[in-house]
């Protein structure tokens, strides 16, 4: 079971990265928004500096949102989800595997280039480490609600829009306690400690939630 | 009537057609007296007459609140019992409870104006009433995005339920978050502080807007049917006719 578990990892994987894939995608819209910030804000370092964490994850939760209608509407485009329906291995596990590796391929880029984005915002070098930290532990709850999404909308053609409507909603925890722990890095007036500790327990549940949630959205939507 | 007798849906028509007008009825005469004894009631101390606001706009929250939770029951209908009536429950309800929370959320603003200075302010009550509102919206624009009824009612009954099983943790982080709405005053457990001759117009109009409720559902529920019916013959005519 294990074995086919990493092969639907290594599959998925191996599918994002190569072209058509679009695992890249999320990073270059993480860059641009970052990049049109300050043309809306003006050049103004210490201001940027102080909405830094938050535009960085808005950003990120906007990037993680693209391509998640994919997840599973792709293989249900050319049959391979039938497939795996049939698999000895229960739906869930499948679902948990593809949203490791939708993370790996979309999240985890976006954890490695927020620092680099903070520099461009002017955040100390506390804040980029806690962007990168903070980020690191939140992203994973954002791709397990989004498998929800990514479920429902298996059948539908054009589903982006509306899985990111859906999906929205359900994350304002996360950016909540995402931020909180950021500015709490740099000695605001949150902790760092007790955000820091819930968006690892959203990460947590929602690795549960979700792909259980998503494999009975599959299966009874394809009833 | 057990509660399985209804899944007959020729059995629930007929019910729903009695009941209907005797809860439009009980709507009317509960929201009539309500208001009445609204108008009657003395002004807050502080709020002076803004406070009457109140007689619409709490009983709207709470309808937005048990709607969803009503929604939440019927997922569990659609997923567990697969009682055929539950999905129809669940899509009758959807449009009414995102009204209710509508005017909870406008009638909110319209007394914020006077009372805080400004219609919006960025508080955990009023937040989380917002996202209530999204999640709503959320699940109808779901509904209008599958065309199988079937299908859209499984998929929508997940979603309420991911949706159901979020809402507390929303409420927690907007909370932490930031908080200025007065806390909870009718449902404690030391009893509501709020004093009766306010707290007595207030239960009398809930009623009645819980009555309007469950009128329109009814008569959603009736439509709902109606047009699944319709679309059903419309299939058999078009097969027929090939």
């Amino acid at each position: 079971m294990i074995a086919a578990l990493r092969a639907v990892f290594v599959r998925d994987l191996m599918i994002a990265f190569r072209v058509g894939g679009g695992a890249g995608i999320g990073v270059v819209f993480f860059l641009a928004l970052v990049t049109v910030i300050p043309f809306a804000i003006g050049p103004d370092l210490p201001l940027l500096a102080r909405i830094g964490p938050a535009v960085l994850w808005i950003g990120a939760l906007l990037a993680s949102l693209l391509g998640l209608d994919r997840i599973f509407s792709a293989d249900h485009d050319d049959g391979s989800l039938d497939v795996l329906l049939l698999a000895p291995v229960p739906l869930e596990l499948i679902a948990a595997a593809k949203g490791a590796a939708h993370w790996v391929a979309t999240g985890l880029p976006l954890v490695i280039a927020a620092p680099l984005l903070g520099l461009l915002l002017g955040l100390e070098p506390r804040m980029l480490g806690a962007i990168a930290l903070t980020l690191l532990l939140g992203t994973p709850a954002l791709t397990f609600f989004g498998l929800v999404g990514a479920a429902l909308a298996v059948a539908l053609p054009r589903g982006g829009l509306l899985v990111a409507v859906l999906i929205l909603p359900l994350t304002i925890p996360v950016l909540i306690f995402g931020v909180a722990a950021t500015v709490g890095a740099a000695g605001g007036p949150v902790p760092f400690d007790m955000p820091l500790r819930l968006v690892g327990a959203l990460s947590l549940a929602t690795f549960v939630i979700g792909p259980v949630a998503a494999a009975a959205a599959i299966r009874q939507i394809r009833d | 009537m057990a509660f399985y007798e209804l899944a007959n849906p020729h059995r629930f028509m007929t019910l729903a057609r009695c009941l209907t007008p005797a809860c439009a009825v009980a709507a009317v005469v509960l929201l009539a007296v309500g208001f009445v004894l609204g108008f009657r009631a003395p002004a807050d101390y502080q709020q002076g007459e803004t406070v009457r606001i109140m007689y619409i706009h709490v009983p709207a929250a709470w309808l937005g609140l048990g709607i969803y939770t009503l929604m939440a029951i019927s997922a569990l209908g659609t997923l567990v019992w697969r009682h055929p009536l539950a999905d129809v429950a669940a899509k009758a309800a959807a449009p009414i409870g995102a009204g209710f929370t509508l005017i909870c959320l406008l009638t909110g603003a319209l007394w914020g104006r006077p009372m805080w200075g400004a219609y919006w302010v960025w508080d955990a009550r009023l937040t989380s009433m917002l996202v209530l509102f999204l999640l709503y919206l959320g699940i109808l624009a779901l509904w209008r995005a599958i065309e199988e009824p079937g299908q859209a009612g499984r998929a929508v009954a997940i979603l309420t339920l991911v949706g159901f099983i979020n809402v507390p943790i929303v409420k927690f982080s907007v909370d932490w978050w930031n908080t200025l709405h007065q806390p909870a005053s009718v449902f404690r457990i030391d009893g509501p502080t709020i004093h009766p001759a306010i707290l007595a117009p207030l239960l009398v109009t809930t009623l009645g807007f819980a009555a309007l409720f469950v009128a329109l559902h009814l008569a959603a529920m009736r439509n709902e049917i109606l047009r699944r019916r319709v679309r059903t013959l419309r299939l058999l005519a078009a097969a027929e006719a090939r």
